[in-house]
């Protein structure tokens, strides 16, 4: 049982939350995530450590409602206790002084380039970070994001604040700019990322993208997460979460992402319906 | 043996079939198939056991169970004291009841086998649990003097509870690290509600709390915490007990369609997730209506039987050799039979191919013959040329076996591996290339039995006493 310290929404739909989760947070390194499951019936899915402290003995998460078991953790307040939360899994970012990152991140997105952002930092990188959203209502975490970036540039898609278009439209810039970019890191919704490398793969600029792919044990042992790397089999829990975004293969990531879509969509309906019933 | 004691005179009585559910009625369900002996059944069945005085049966059992003791207590009526009996040499005898091969072990050897059927050693096993269990009066011995010396065991499946069992009673402070959020591994992820009920298991789990066992869960050794940080945290032994559980595909094209599951992660939904009751669950699977599963073994009759509880029209075992070769035992194959599972044999499929959302929808295959016997003694398959064709499928499950859990052995410096991956031990104690340290299962020996790994960890439970006892 790990109890909620706290939790905050970030915009409409994107909540932040604090768990009491002691050893995970004395462990745990930046790129890392845990699989949570909220109760007896729930789903294990994987989430991001955004942040961690190991004195207080807390991670942090961030995620977004897509789905019933989002919906229901939204729903849980500081003092519930989720049932289970497993980690730290996943290989950490490999960090070190690579000269200029690019830090990117969209929409929920950002919350998992976070401590990426904050480790590279720390190791001496200068850091350029672009973080962006649909609308500004929906930008989350630009105050922390502006503590651990050299440089913050806010794009949103509708022009509502910052740049007016999409974060790659901003790297594209940057590079036309003829700026030394030595590393990207790209996170977010899987068209962004497919995008961005597009962006840097012409350049020949290392992109390093974190996929969220469906998950159950999370140890090795069950093969959903597999997705197509450089045209070999790759488990994103074992050999990931971040891979060479230049080989990945986005179009069979993207359809393995819906192969539950009908379920899902049954699942949120009949949470949507028990929950109006209260 | 040469002594036993058949009377000729006696009639003899064949052995006592065990109640089953419908096939046709099983199918629509997720319930236990064997329905397990009554009383008077069991009874009639034990008094068949001659009470052979130099008894084959106990040397064939990996955990040397005393069963002509127990049977004879059955044979009395004296069932509560018969589940002791089991217990006092099994950790957990409402799961080997159901899914130890007997066939091969104790009535293998079992001299009324020699000239009719064996004594349906199993069934009284499982019999005498389920009494106990069923009466609600599980007596928990009282807990042994603590010696003050701490072992992990790392991995709750049938070997890590085997050992833990065993050293808890001699006094040891055990603690078992689970990867999962529930202990029992392979009989809570692998095995399938209708062959294994998962309260059976959450009831022998429980059992071992009860003598002082701890359990940890959701702790995934190597990543939480490495081998070495457990010893300098004060454990003074460990045992790996991870399991063969990884996942095995065929690499072949298309492999990685939607609907494409392996055996693990399959049985893993259904059985841990129990999405078989989605959406009261949460978890989701593929409800196939054509389910193709390839491979031969009891993993691929876990899963095609599952398949057809799921709702599929057509459920097709696709194996390489022929059903001599299949390594399942006779009673799933016989299971799977009744319930209408196909059986396309000497068949491989080479390629699966799939529609604009990535789904599969249909698996080339090749018609084999059988060649010269390979290194497993096995007659090779060879595939026959121009003889492929494509089979319908919209859900797939590779069932080809599995392979080393690969993180402890990998954030364990010195502890020594084969070419596998599969730890490396001396003899029969478990003893690994790392002092204090002992492994046994699934992890040393490849995917085996639940039994084999049972009797590794009471090996391991006898070496690490004396490893630390100074015996």
């Amino acid at each position: 049982m790990n109890p909620i310290i706290e939790k905050q929404d970030l915009s409409e739909n994107v909540v932040r939350m604090v768990l009491a989760a002691p050893e995970i947070a004395r462990k745990r390194r930046a790129g890392q995530f845990i699989i949570l499951k909220i109760d007896e019936p729930g789903e294990r899915i994987p989430l991001t450590i955004v942040d961690s402290d190991a004195e207080d003995g807390t991670i942090t998460i961030i995620f977004q409602v897509v789905g019933k078991t989002t919906a229901a953790l939204a729903a849980m307040k500081a003092g519930d206790e989720i049932s289970d939360v497993q980690g730290p899994l996943g290989n950490p970012t490999e960090i070190e002084n690579f000269g200029h990152v690019v830090c990117i991140g969209g929409g929920v997105g950002v919350g998992v380039v976070y401590p990426l952002a904050a480790a590279l930092k720390k190791a001496g990188n200068r850091v350029t970070s672009i973080i962006g959203a649909r609308t500004q209502n929906l930008l989350i975490l630009e105050e922390e994001m502006r503590k651990v970036s050299d440089r913050l540039i806010v794009a949103t898609d509708d022009g509502s604040y910052g740049f007016h278009g999409f974060v790659s439209a901003v790297l594209q810039n940057l590079i036309d700019a003829k700026e030394r970019i030595d590393r990207v890191f790209a996170i977010g919704p899987v068209p962004m990322m497919r995008v961005l490398c597009d962006v840097t793969r012409p350049h020949g600029i290392p992109t390093v993208v974190s996929l969220n792919p469906v998950m159950v044990d999370a140890t090795g042992m069950c093969g959903a997460c597999r997705v197509a790397v450089a045209g070999k089999t790759k488990f994103t829990c074992v050999d990931g979460p971040e891979f060479d975004g230049h080989q990945v293969d986005f179009a069979l990531l993207t359809s393995r992402l819906r192969m539950y879509q009908p379920q899902e969509k049954q699942s949120m309906e009949a949470y949507r319906c028990k929950c109006h019933g209260k | 043996m040469e002594n036993n004691e058949i009377k000729p005179k006696k009639e003899k009585v064949p052995r006592h079939k065990m109640p089953e559910q419908d096939p046709k009625i099983r199918i629509r369900n997720f319930n236990e198939v064997p329905t397990g002996y009554t009383e008077e059944l069991a009874i009639a069945e034990a008094k068949r056991c001659i009470q052979c005085k130099k008894p084959g049966c106990i040397a064939g059992c990996p955990v040397d169970v005393n069963i002509p003791g127990f049977i004879a207590l059955i044979a009395e009526g004296k069932f509560m004291e018969a589940a002791l009996k089991l217990k006092e040499t099994n950790a957990l005898p409402a799961v080997c009841g159901r899914v130890c091969p007997q066939e091969d072990q104790c009535e293998k050897v079992c001299i009324l086998g020699k000239k009719g059927e064996p004594v349906a050693i199993g069934r009284l096993e499982r019999f005498a649990a389920d009494y106990e269990r069923r009466s609600g009066k599980v007596a928990v011995p009282p807990r042994t003097q603590p010696n003050g010396k701490r072992v992990a065991v790392v991995g709750a499946g049938p070997a890590g509870l085997t050992i833990a069992g065993d050293l808890v009673k001699l006094g040891y402070d055990v603690t078992v690290f689970e990867a999962l959020h529930k202990a029992g591994g392979v009989l809570v992820y692998g095995i399938p509600e209708f062959r294994l009920p998962k309260a059976i298991v959450e009831a022998e789990v429980d059992y071992l709390k009860k003598l002082g066992v701890k359990i940890v869960t959701n702790a995934v050794i190597g990543r939480i915490q490495t081998v070495d940080e457990l010893f300098a945290e004060g454990f003074d032994a460990m045992f790996v007990g991870v399991g063969a559980g990884a996942r095995v595909f065929m690499n072949i094209p298309g492999e990685n369609l939607s609907g494409i599951y392996s055996a693990n992660e399959y049985l893993t939904r259904s059985n841990l997730m129990k999405a078989y009751r989605f959406p009261e669950y949460d978890t989701p699977i593929a409800r196939g209506k054509n389910v193709a599963v390839i491979g031969g073994g009891n993993v691929a009759m876990d899963s095609v039987r599952t398949a057809l509880r799921l709702g599929a029209d057509n459920a097709t075992i696709v194996y390489r050799r022929t059903d001599v070769e299949m390594p399942a035992r006779i009673e799933e194959v016989h299971h799977a039979k009744e319930e209408g599972v196909q059986f396309k044999l000497l068949t491989n499929p080479v390629e699966y191919i799939g529609n604009q959302e990535g789904w599969v929808t249909g698996m080339r295959c090749q018609q084999m013959e059988l060649g010269e016997p390979d290194d497993s003694g096995r007659r090779r398959p060879v595939p026959i040329r121009g003889s492929e064709f494509v089979i319908p499928v919209d859900t797939v499950v590779v069932a080809v076996g599995t392979m080393a859990n690969p993180i402890v052995p990998a954030t364990t410096p010195g502890l020594e591996t084969n070419r596998w991956g599969y730890i490396v031990t001396k003899g029969d104690s478990g003893e690994t290339s790392r002092k204090g340290v002992y492994a046994g299962g699934d992890i040393v020996t490849g995917s085996a039995t639940v039994i084999l790994a049972m009797g590794a960890g009471r090996q391991a439970a006898k070496a690490i006493h004396g490893y630390l006892s100074g015996e």
